[in-house]
């Protein structure tokens, strides 16, 4: 049964370990560098899974975690500092800070109160994004190239970046199941199945969905660290109230609370938006009711399907 | 023996007609806004193009010409994706695009890193104007301050003496100002910046009222526009003469109607510009899209011709790049605006004028040439582009 | 700074106020009473400028194209309702969201296609163009008093109908309890259905009431979308008295910090830090307030569930 549960997200990690190597194939950049943005959603879409799917927190301001994490990027470049051993750090610290001070104050709210105050916080760090004029204001700033990594340009060819968003999903994808297994995870999930009795049987319910908001932004933050570097461009339009409900449309495509429809849903919604945006310029009238669809006939999302497909009950 | 050398005689045949074949077939890959409230900006960039390779017999430069479009949804990061796809999938010889300016600093790098020349019909920065200006990089419209020091130079010529200014809160916005201060010495009763996207200006037309300026400068483009005259007519206000850039054109007067009516813009062209290629192109393209032509169209229009005229002069040959990049500073084709060269950095020399807007007889709406303003303008900028770089 | 303008920036406000309370309404009772988020609201409002403009130039009147278009809103609300959002009551808030975020996209996307991607316009009834003389140097224009005026009324009436009528009684006790209200017998499907289409020509309403002073385009409900929810949330949800008071403070705050907050801070710093500060602070302004009333309010300011 544990071997069923894992032929998942093996098959995932490998498919996408070995697609650089398919011959033409993996050598098409364009391929690659669109496969590696796949993989940085995946990583945010992650991080909102910990929040939304185990948390039953709905943040509606996580994209705010994806601008900060690329301003340190930016910001940083555009006074010569590219060395990513201290980008990466500055990156997830400030998104750290960001997410203790806003979830400090949201988590004193409930249910739709918490997905508005969430959203509000979004919206002050996109309008922060837009007041700053000298990293470009809303134009944004094109990054003199990618981070260094102990000053060597590694990360400069599409197959080299591509392996290394591949490590970072990884690490976080290990790092997300460790967490919700463990016995952190397990008060978590507890609280999100009846509240009132984890804070009756001594639980401090409070910190602990404090702690999982930090690490949830902080995770979120190392997407935009590879989103800036992705595209060697920084915008305040990372953090439009549009991504942030993109990202929960993400997760709750793939379907919720399961890491790895975190993963499906990222690559479902954006690999539709590439497909179907090639075919017709008004893909949006076939998106839309996709997504209505799915919620109408497919409960659960990707993984619902994909678990009434092959009995394995719930991945949780 | 016989057999074997035969086969590489095929081969070699069939690797001459494959180059050949592959140099015979161009590939423009557009990139415009289609979506959102904007995308009517995009659809006529897209349709000035089309048009242009439709005149031409499906020929820029007596290549056989394929355009794929794509839609980058205002959003920079998708525009980086779209573009990507382009240079590396389509392996496009050209990118045309896009709209707007913060697009443009996102898929600025993509393009000219590549193997592609890129050719804004709109949007044109400052800062890829000087020192940041690149080889691979052309303009087919303006430099953006340059429409905005129109409405300035015409407000300092006109006598106003005090100037209300309304821009939304972007860095364009920001940028046009200043651009309008750099020729006005007059005082400037109010600057207001309201946030990018409001539609209901009527908190910033009771400052008007209660500042009583001599005339009113605005930069308000797409919706904004459409709402800023509108609510400037029914608000009484109409008597103060209306100085704008991009806020009305030919994109925002089929919804601003008799509103827009005597309103002033910048501009480096207008649909009733007198030259017989000009005329053909209006008629033209009113007939094939039912709607009158603004600079958007002309300008990604004259990119059309700027790459027929540019891959003529390299021979034919899309390898060539430095004969294509000679040809494109060159600009070896009759623009539809009459006077117009390509500077050192890339951005166009040309005139501007000051237009207004009419009613045609047959009860359109557009814009028309009033006065020049400027002749074989140079932009500021220009002088900080090494072109060694 | 004088005293005109800041009359004139309060009735802005103020106008700003109502139209936000007309969304706000069917959205707050929509959610109260059914617990159901519709995402999908501020499209209702997009179909309502629509199908004035469009009625209107077929009829070549505004009153026509108006009387056309409320019915036609409505049946839209209530086509919608039938095939979709029904199915949708019993499932979580996030199905919901889902659902209706892909409304969004479909329906943005076919006003595109439809009427085209340029803005359409509207002109304002010829008894209602102009400007009014309210005081010595204060010029209103007469359209967005009837704007004013005519979302008071309704306010007035939806307050009435609410507190005073059977259908009102169980709406209130529905957004309390809906559980018992349907347990006491009440076809909850019909009330859910009434109150879903009744919202929806309300927002209907309010697109067509502003046609003729915002452009018509797609996409033009998504800001406002957002801004309506600002309001039920610091109203709380499912209270009208909640979603009106709310949506005059974040109408004047909105307007009043646009155009004064420069001006006050300039008070205490010099002026071009002023400028600078107020034109990065008056768009998150609403945020603010929302948040703040969410920290010492955690259920907003007139919470229906007790």
């Amino acid at each position: 049964m544990i071997m069923r549960r894992e032929i998942l997200p093996l098959s995932i990690f490998g498919a996408l370990a070995v697609l650089p190597l398919l011959g033409s194939f993996g050598s098409d950049a364009f391929i690659l560098s669109i496969v590696a943005r796949v993989m940085i959603f995946a990583i945010a879409a992650l991080s909102l899974d910990l929040i939304l799917g185990y948390g039953a927190l709905v943040s509606f301001g996580h994209a705010a975690f994806l601008g900060i994490g690329a301003y340190a990027v930016g910001i940083l470049s555009a006074h010569g500092i590219r060395e990513a051993a201290i980008q990466i750090p500055v990156a997830l610290f400030v998104s750290a800070l960001f997410a203790l001070v806003t979830g400090a104050i949201s988590l004193r709210t409930k249910g739709i109160y918490f997905i508005m105050i969430t959203l509000a916080f979004g919206q002050m760090a996109y309008f922060f994004g837009v007041s700053l004029a000298a990293y470009g204001g809303d134009d944004g700033m094109t990054l003199p190239g990618r981070s260094l990594f102990f000053g060597y340009d590694i990360a400069a060819s599409e197959r080299a970046f591509y392996f290394l968003v591949f490590a970072f999903l990884v690490v976080v994808y290990a790092a997300c199941r460790t967490l919700v297994i463990s016995r952190f995870g397990r008060v978590i999930r507890g609280a999100r199945e009846n509240a009132q009795r984890m804070e009756a049987i001594g639980f401090s319910l409070f910190s602990y969905q404090l702690t999982i908001y930090v690490i949830a932004g902080t995770l979120c933050g190392l997407a935009g660290f590879l989103l800036a570097n992705q595209t060697q461009f920084v915008s305040p339009a990372y953090m439009t109230w549009q991504r942030s409900g993109e990202l929960i449309v993400m997760v709750l495509l793939g379907g919720l609370g399961s890491l790895n429809g975190a993963i499906l849903g990222a690559a479902a919604f954006l690999l539709l938006e590439e497909g179907l945006s090639h075919l017709t310029e008004y893909w949006k009238l076939y998106f839309g009711p996709f997504l209505v669809l799915v919620v109408l006939f497919a409960r659960g999302g990707l993984m619902g399907g994909f678990k009434r497909l092959t009995g394995t009950g719930d991945g949780r | 023996m016989m057999k074997a050398k035969l086969f590489v005689t095929l081969g070699a045949v069939a690797l001459m007609a494959g180059s050949a074949a592959a140099q015979e077939k161009l590939k423009v890959g557009i990139v415009v806004t289609l979506s959102g409230p904007s995308a009517v900006l995009g659809q006529q960039a897209r349709d000035g193009f089309n048009l242009a390779v439709k005149q031409m017999g499906g020929k820029l430069g007596g290549l056989d010409t394929e355009v794929i479009v794509v839609d980058d949804e205002l959003k920079p990061d998708v525009a980086v994706n779209k573009v990507k796809g382009l240079v590396e999938r389509d392996q496009v010889n050209f990118v045309v695009g896009p709209i707007f300016s913060n697009v443009l600093q996102a898929i600025h790098k993509p393009v000219v890193d590549s193997n592609a020349f890129l050719i804004s019909p709109n949007a044109g920065t400052s800062n890829f104007a000087g020192p940041q200006c690149n080889p691979n990089f052309f303009v087919t419209s303006y430099q953006n301050d340059q429409v905005h020091e129109v409405l300035g130079k015409t407000a300092q010529d006109k006598g106003y003496k005090r100037l209300f200014l309304l821009a939304p809160n972007y860095q364009a916005g920001k940028d046009s100002l200043a651009g309008v201060k750099r020729h006005f010495k007059g005082e400037i009763v109010g600057e207001v910046y309201t946030p990018l996207g409001q539609l209901d200006f009527s908190a910033e037309l009771a400052q008007i009222a209660a500042a009583k300026p001599d005339a009113v400068f605005a930069f308000m483009p797409g919706g904004m526009g459409v709402n800023l005259v509108r609510q400037y007519r029914q608000a009484g206000l109409a008597n103060i003469p209306f100085l704008s850039a991009f806020t009305v054109d030919e994109s925002t007067l089929p919804a601003q109607k008799e509103a827009a009516i005597g309103f002033f813009g910048g501009a480096n062209w207008a649909p009733d510009m007198k030259n017989p290629q000009n005329e053909a192109f209006v008629k033209a393209y009113e007939a094939a899209y039912n709607s009158v032509p603004g600079t958007y169209a002309m300008q990604a229009y004259d990119a059309a011709l700027l790459i027929d005229a540019a891959i003529k002069s390299a021979g034919g040959k899309l390898s060539d790049k430095n004969a294509l990049r000679a040809g494109l500073k060159k600009a070896d084709f009759q623009s539809l605006r009459g006077n117009f060269k390509i500077g050192v950095n890339g951005y166009p020399i040309q005139d501007f004028y000051l237009v207004q807007v009419v009613q045609r007889p047959d009860g359109k709406f557009a814009t028309s040439l009033r006065e020049k303003v400027f002749s074989d303008y140079v932009d500021v900028y220009a002088k900080d582009c090494k072109p060694s770089n | 700074m004088s005293l005109t303008l800041l009359y004139v920036q309060t009735l802005n406000g103020l106008q700003l106020g109502v139209l936000l309370f007309l969304i706000a309404a069917g959205l707050t009772l929509v959610f109260g009473v059914m617990d159901f988020v519709n995402l999908a609201h501020g499209v209702q409002y997009m179909i309502g400028a629509y199908l004035a403009a469009m009625f209107t130039a077929l009829t070549g009147n505004f009153f026509f194209g108006l009387a056309l278009a409320l019915p036609c809103a409505l049946l839209f609300g209530l086509l919608l309702e039938f095939f979709i959002f029904r199915h949708l009551y019993a499932r979580d808030h996030l199905d919901q969201v889902l659902a209706t975020f892909g409304i969004i996209l479909t329906l943005n996307q076919a006003v595109k296609v439809i009427w085209g991607a340029a803005p359409l316009s509207v002109p304002i009834p010829e008894i209602f163009s102009g400007s009014v003389v309210l005081m010595p140097g204060l010029l209103y224009p007469v359209w967005r008093l009837v704007i004013i005026a005519s979302g008071l009324a309704i306010a007035l009436l939806l307050g009435l109908l609410v507190t005073k009528t059977r259908i009102g009684m169980l709406v209130r006790a529905g957004a309390t309890n809906a559980p018992m209200v349907s347990a006491l017998g009440v076809d909850i499907g019909r009330l859910f259905m009434i109150v879903f289409g009744f919202g929806a020509m309300l927002a209907g309403f309010a697109g067509a009431m502003v046609a003729p002073i915002l452009s018509v385009e797609p996409g033009m409900g998504d800001n406002l979308l957002i801004l309506t929810f600002v309001v039920i949330v610091i109203g709380g949800i499912g209270s009208i008295r909640g979603a009106f008071i709310a949506a005059l403070l974040v109408g004047l705050v909105d307007t009043l910090g646009r155009s004064f907050g420069p001006s006050i801070l300039r008070a205490f710093l010099d002026p071009a830090a002023a400028s600078q500060t107020g034109r990065a602070l008056a768009p998150m302004l609403i945020y603010i307030l929302m948040a703040a009333v969410l920290f010492f309010r955690p259920a907003g300011l007139f919470p229906a569930k007790k």
